[in-house]
């Protein structure tokens, strides 16, 4: 009897223990739903169509992380939390970056950071510390979800052959969608609108602009040619407005069909991005000596503005806008400006020079040469003094009139298009202007757009860091939210790298 | 007469040994049963751990008792702000004991003791959202104590003995937030020193007016783990000149991480087949004000702890319940040392309620064996630690979200005497 009871004792004292032990899950568990809503919006397969933005490119390269860390993966990845399900993208093979097709290298690998060999950074370089293993004549599987095409403009999104695997090697279709087109005429629209998702976004147009941004206008402006046949729109000029608008249009018709709802991104300023504003409009110090010495070489030229005054061939305007003249200090450069009224071939035949002004945009590029000598035997041949930067290396006034004339009337056509369909509009625009004024503080730091240090933007100066990447899949699920009535959390984006150091280089 | 004992037991199990810090309270199957109450309780050698002044009093000439446990414990994170989460997997904690007292004369004994104080296990997802304060920590440290104890006049002994502690550490954890190598990979810091040694000492009071009533004063002192011998590891760092990025490879380290002072009083009162015992104690953690490395390489990590003193209230009872069996149980409330802002996800312990219960079944009459359960239960809560910046940041980068933690230890022992 004894016996029994013990055993009944020790039994009662583990059922007891049983009963204690519960309690371990938190009260409201991210993990197992129900925290986080999606509203009137169906995130079970989100879509994406874009450029190189949408792909994650950055540093010059697509490369695996910066796949990894593209807006849409971190934008599917919250998602998760309120119905999303699986986001594909066409990743690559490495962090190396580059493509290769059929063994030969057709696109660079990543820039990195390296340093000058005594502790500090000495600017950016092509790593080459790894090969490049990514072969775009190896087709990526489906589903996918991520349709970003690098170096896509709005209408190559429509244009068949665009995926086209010879049409790369004949250079009229592009590489990244060649890896996963559907088929050799598919086009990028139809490939999209086929994965039928529930929800997308949309984020076109920036090349638009940017490949006359970034070449310093040296391509032409199809809205001064009213130009409207996109097969003739080179990749460094302006795409025409009403190519814009209509492309479009379809693109948002294709990707609305099957009644998902998404949302559409517009197109943030050129001044935006390290790229035009790292190099300073005045980066030519000069002591009072030398800017004399430098003025009497310019004198003749100067002499000459005044002649074809006298002559009726410039305004006492344009001469004044033309004449150079060097001080003591930090002195804006000379450049080339093809918008000068062109008198080379007149009996005054003076080049179409002037010096920057404060509003002048140098391109990043121009970093390298500027203040160095264009030819090595002459001390005299100083890049921006003696030697003017060439167009393409100077986004002018009047160039970027062009860019921003166009790039309102592609946000007027998006915020339009939005309103019209009932889909929620991303400022990206302000958001990114953000970014270049006052910075966007977060958890650890402030967010510029200064390049290599403000941690917004890649090594290339035009495309965001991981972090820059981060910031905008936040400020579009803050606008998705806004829409739709969800409440997908944003990410920290302070856990998001910007850019990476490396001496593996050349 | 057994529903009164099925109600006993059932009292005793709704009335627990885990404590803030590091300290893990798992020092004897009997006492842990009770609380880990045991300053003022002679049941057994385990009394030369609680308060040395007590193995006097044990009653056989030889007394021996040994035992382990298995620490279960695990820790959920989530940031309802960033959707971030991570559950740890640490591995079981299995701290040990060991005592023998022999009693030389009716007024004097000696023993030795062996034992696992202190000790931590967390093992968070490698990469996780806090893996730049730490992906995985094991902290161990073995008391090694010889003791003394006289019977100074007929109500009053006092006991005592010197403390040689062996420590070891490891520890891993990414440089940062983001810094990585060329491949992706998060740069890592790890530090690995297993045979750390250091002198402490213990002195205990035991004052017992009658046979019903026991009152037990002890204080072990402050010992400091200096690190100086082991081997750090840096790995996954990009291939960089620019001043601050160390290379690859191992080197040196410094740090001191103290084991703190911890005060204890209580006392026992025993009735027939029942005791009952409370136990205060005072762990002297504002010793632990920041956790210093310093790497053979030159780079430094200056870690912010700023931990306060603080206490444990124990209860603990046990029944006699019959010839063979004793039934016991406890609770215990344990204040964290950790202070708001100072949350690491190393040792994410908050206020806690400890429940205890275990028994003894008498095999023979010399041997007994031992059985012990803790459930330690946390309240969620919403912390962040403020000391964390980005290399080169001025701006500190909190870490915050909610944890919940819970732990369950289950113990076993034999207690031997003749």
């Amino acid at each position: 009897m004894m016996k029994n009871l013990n055993i009944k004792l020790i039994a009662l004292f583990i059922a007891s223990a049983a009963i204690i032990s519960c309690d371990q899950d938190f009260d409201n568990a991210i993990e197992d739903g129900g925290v986080y809503t999606s509203g009137e919006a169906d995130f079970s397969k989100y879509v994406t169509v874009g450029n190189s933005l949408t792909a994650g490119y950055a540093d010059g390269a697509l490369y695996l992380n910066g796949q990894l860390n593209s807006y849409p993966n971190i934008i599917a990845g919250q998602m998760q939390f309120a119905g999303g399900g699986e986001f594909n993208q066409p990743l690559v093979n490495d962090n190396t970056g580059g493509l290769l097709a059929g063994g030969i290298q057709i696109a660079p690998n990543r820039l990195v950071l390296a340093s000058d060999g005594m502790g500090a950074p000495a600017g950016p370089a092509v790593y080459t510390g790894a090969a490049p293993t990514t072969d775009i004549t190896n087709k990526v599987p489906g589903p996918i979800n991520n349709f970003g095409i690098p170096g896509a403009r709005v209408f190559h999104l429509a244009a068949p052959n665009y995926g086209s695997l010879s049409g790369v090697l004949t250079g009229t279709a592009n590489p990244y969608y060649a890896r996963f087109s559907s088929s050799e005429s598919s086009t990028v629209i139809a490939d999209a609108a086929a994965a039928n998702g529930t929800f997308f976004t949309l984020w076109i147009g920036n090349n638009d602009i940017l490949g006359y941004a970034t070449s310093g206008g040296a391509g032409v402006d199809n809205n001064e040619l009213s130009n409207v046949d996109p097969s003739t729109q080179g990749n460094n000029s302006i795409t025409n407005n009403n190519v814009f608008a209509g492309v479009y249009q379809q693109l948002v018709a294709g990707l609305t069909a099957n009644g998902a709802k998404g949302s559409l991104v517009n197109i943030p300023d050129v001044t935006s991005i390290p790229y035009f504003t790292t190099v300073p409009p005045n980066p030519i110090p000069l002591d009072g000596p030398t800017a004399t010495f430098v003025n009497s070489n310019y004198a003749q030229y100067n002499g000459g503005l005044q002649a074809a005054v006298t002559n009726g061939l410039l305004t006492a305007a344009e001469a004044s806008q033309r004449t150079i003249n060097f001080t003591a200090g930090q002195n804006f450069v000379v450049i080339v400006d093809n918008d000068l009224t062109d008198i080379s071939g007149s009996p005054i035949p003076l080049p179409s020079w002037r010096q920057t002004t404060a509003n002048d945009l140098i391109v990043f590029p121009a970093a390298a040469v500027i203040g160095t000598l264009a030819d090595p035997s002459n001390p005299g041949s100083i890049i921006g003094v003696a030697v003017p930067l060439t167009n393409q290396q100077v986004l002018t006034t009047a160039e970027q009139v062009r860019v921003t004339n166009a790039q309102q009337s592609y946000n007027a056509t998006i915020e339009a298009l939005a309103a019209a369909n009932g889909l929620a509009f991303v400022d990206a625009r302000a958001a990114l202007a953000q970014v270049a004024t006052t910075g966007v503080p977060f958890n650890g730091g402030v967010l510029t757009s200064t390049y290599a240090t403000g941690g917004g933007f890649s090594l290339d100066g035009v495309h965001p860091s991981a972090r820059g990447y981060a910031f905008t899949a936040n400020t579009i699920i803050d606008a998705i939210n806004a829409t739709y009535g969800s409440t997908l959390p944003t990410v920290d984006i302070g856990a998001y790298s910007t850019i990476q150091l490396s001496d593996s280089v050349q | 007469m057994n529903k009164i004992k099925i109600f006993v037991v059932l009292c005793l199990v709704s009335t627990v040994a885990f404590a803030g810090g590091y300290r893990v309270s798992t020092q004897s199957n009997k006492q842990l049963a009770m609380g880990h109450t045991g300053v003022a309780v002679v049941n057994s050698a385990d009394v030369l751990f609680f308060n040395p002044a007590g193995i006097v009093h044990l009653e056989n000439r030889l007394n021996i008792s040994a035992g382990g446990f298995g620490v279960f414990s695990d820790v959920q994170f989530q940031s309802q702000e960033f959707g971030t989460m991570a559950a740890t997997d640490s591995p079981a904690g299995t701290p040990v004991y060991l005592y023998a007292t022999y009693k030389l004369t009716e007024d004097f004994a000696v023993g030795l003791g062996i034992y696992t104080p202190y000790g931590s296990n967390v093992t968070w997802p490698t990469d996780w959202s806090g893996s730049h304060l730490v992906n995985e920590i094991e902290l161990s440290a073995i008391f090694i104590q010889p003791t003394l104890s006289y019977q100074l006049f007929d109500s009053v002994s006092i006991g005592g003995g010197p403390i040689l502690a062996l420590g070891g550490v490891s520890f891993n954890r990414n440089a940062s937030r983001t810094l990585t190598n060329e491949e992706g990979d998060r740069s890592n810091i790890a530090i690995d020193d297993a045979g750390v040694t250091a002198w402490g000492w213990t002195a205990g009071l035991m004052f017992t007016p009658d046979d019903h009533f026991t009152l037990g004063f002890n204080y072990r002192s402050l010992i400091n783990i200096e690190s100086t011998e082991g081997t750090a590891t840096f790995d996954s760092f990009p291939n960089s000149g620019i001043t601050g990025i160390p290379e690859n490879g191992d080197t040196s380290f410094t740090a001191t991480l103290p084991l703190p002072a911890e005060l204890t009083v209580g006392m026992s009162y025993k009735w027939d087949k029942f005791l009952v015992a409370f136990d205060y104690n005072r762990a002297f953690w504002s010793e632990y004000n920041s956790l210093d490395l310093e790497f053979g390489n030159g780079v430094t990590s200056i870690n912010p702890r700023n931990y306060k003193d603080s206490s444990t209230w124990r209860l603990g009872a046990q029944y006699e319940a019959t010839e063979k069996l004793t039934v016991r149980a406890g609770y215990y409330f344990d204040e964290s040392p950790v202070q708001s802002g100072y949350f690491a996800p190393e040792t994410p312990r908050n206020d806690s309620n400890g429940y205890t219960f275990g028994l003894s079944y008498q095999v023979t009459p010399k041997l007994s064996i031992d059985g012990s359960l803790l459930f330690l239960q946390f309240q969620e809560i919403t912390e962040s630690y403020d000391f964390f910046s980005d290399t080169g940041s001025s701006v500190p980068a909190p870490f915050e979200g909610t944890y919940k933690s819970s732990a369950f230890i289950a113990g076993l022992g034999i207690t031997y005497s003749m």
